[in-house]
């Protein structure tokens, strides 16, 4: 079926095909829409959850937890301040390797306060052990929150997952989606079944027990491996997802799903690398330069936590001039992904040129005339390192 | 449904961990003698003792026990010594005492 979607709403909808047992959340601004269509399904009986109104999203994500533990499908969303007020129990879902699935609808961190689009909120719970994937376009949010279910919940990864979309510029905004048939999403994303916990007192486990220093580090230790792991479950998630469900809506998504998804990249010299909806307008921009006989390309990052290490550096194997396009910063430092793009590129045999733009922050406008401007300095290899684009 | 904690078991460096450190036993805080930890004790004076319960209410771990002769004392195997009971024994009953080898 196709129809036009606001991607908040393409998010309920996936979500309602995957029939979580539990949702639990707390609205927060820009995060609203999609667990305000959530309550509503359910309150007309066309979905079959326990939702629960929570006090907070502190509420909200221990809930999830406690749920995922007796061994069902649970699912939230949040926004920023809300992911921060989380920050505490993701690292407890994660470490107890529950696969709780959760929507983060990317706004920027006060203060000063704002409720607008930057990657602030996701890029500070990086390090909390969740699988990180960023979305562009509505479609790609609706096919990775089925995707992310079923990636968490394999039981070679068990590991819960985000599934981020730029606050307002995605999540206010409507396009044409194509939506599955229930029973073909059924036949992808089967039942859950759980694997290694299930808190019933018929039967009792301890889950989350204490880990003195001669176990907590061998505990971390696995956890980071199956981290490391999963880049190739969510590998073998994306080509199974791409098999069964073609592309029905032209330019709405990859046609085969992959770590990253490289435009114009094969002869490329110059090579922005961005992540979420600001893709967009780079591959705009990237045709145009093209016209010109500018050999520029863009590289997307779909899949950010587990970092794909081998899929950048393939896809930057010729590249002369690199830039990282972001929005986001580590005070102090600079960009995040610029950093990690600089580190895997210091690693490797590759030595491009890689510069760092920090764009639209709190909701600056990204315009035509910067990405124009970024591909000039960094085709030319001119001007700072890094620079904000105001 | 039941969960098979062999296939969860991983080897890693000199100890076995399990997925996400779940444990099929239950129990395991009584096995761990975690009074070690304290540096204070407390002692009961048991002749003093009026059995009204509050020691029992207030502890936070739980380790205070009821005798035979309906008297109060913590059992010293979990006790932390924070000292709380004695604090708020009605009859004083209850003295810190420095642990000492």
């Amino acid at each position: 079926m196709r129809e036009v979607t606001e991607a908040s709403h393409a998010i309920s909808d996936a979500v309602k095909m995957v029939k979580p047992a539990v949702i639990a959340a707390y609205p927060i601004t820009p995060q609203t829409h999609i667990v305000e269509r959530l309550s509503e399904m359910v309150a007309n009986g066309e979905l079959d959850t326990q939702y629960i109104n929570s006090e907070s999203e502190f509420g909200a994500i221990s809930s999830c937890l406690g749920a995922s533990a007796t061994g069902v499908r649970s699912y939230t969303a949040t926004s920023s301040q809300g992911l921060a007020l989380m920050n505490e129990v993701l690292y407890i879902v994660s470490g107890m390797r529950l696969p709780v699935c959760m929507t983060v609808a990317n706004r920027a961190l006060s203060a000063p306060i704002n409720i607008w689009n930057d990657h602030q909120d996701s890029m500070s719970v990086r390090d909390c052990g969740w699988i990180q994937l960023f979305a562009e376009t509505a479609q790609e949010c609706f096919d990775l929150t089925l995707m992310q279910f079923k990636i968490s919940e394999d039981k070679r990864v068990l590991t819960p997952s985000m599934v981020c979309m730029d606050g307002f510029t995605l999540t206010h905004v409507y396009e044409p989606l194509f939506f599955p048939d229930q029973q073909k999403v059924d036949e992808f994303l089967p039942k859950f079944t759980p694997y290694h916990a299930i808190l019933d007192p018929e039967d009792p486990m301890t889950l989350g027990p204490i880990a003195f220093p001669t176990h907590c580090m061998e505990m971390r230790y696995t956890q980071n491996k199956a981290l490391l792991d999963s880049i190739s479950v969510i590998k073998e998630v994306y080509q199974d997802f791409s098999n069964k469900f073609l592309v029905e809506i032209k330019n709405t998504r990859p046609a085969s799903y992959d770590h990253v998804e490289g435009y114009r990249t094969d002869d490329a010299e110059t090579i922005l690398i961005a992540l979420g909806s600001v893709c967009g307008t780079i591959k705009d921009v990237v045709d145009e330069r093209r016209e010109k006989g500018e050999k520029v390309g863009l590289l997307k990052i779909i899949t950010y936590r587990p970092f794909p290490k081998e899929a950048i550096l393939k896809a930057l194997k010729d590249a002369k001039n690199v830039a990282v396009v972001e929005k986001a910063i580590s005070p102090g430092l600079g960009g995040v992904l610029y950093n990690e793009i600089a580190t895997l590129l210091y690693e490797s045999q590759l030595k491009p040129k890689v510069r760092n733009y920090i764009v639209g922050l709190g909701g600056k406008d990204v315009t035509l005339n910067h990405i124009r401007e970024i591909i000039k300095n960094t085709r030319e290899d001119k001007g700072p390192l890094e620079q904000w684009m105001f | 449904m039941t969960i098979d904690i062999n296939k969860l078991k991983t080897k890693v460096g000199k100890v076995e961990v399990t997925t996400g450190g779940v444990l099929k036993s239950e129990g395991s805080s009584v096995r761990n003698k975690t009074g070690t930890w304290r540096s204070f004790k407390p002692i009961t004076n048991k002749d003093a003792c009026v059995s009204c319960g509050l020691c029992w209410a207030v502890c936070p771990e739980g380790c205070i026990h009821k005798d035979q002769a309906n008297k109060f004392s913590a059992d010293l195997d979990y006790c932390k010594g924070c000292g709380i009971c004695a604090n708020e024994c009605p009859v004083k009953a209850i003295t810190m005492v420095k642990e000492e080898k």
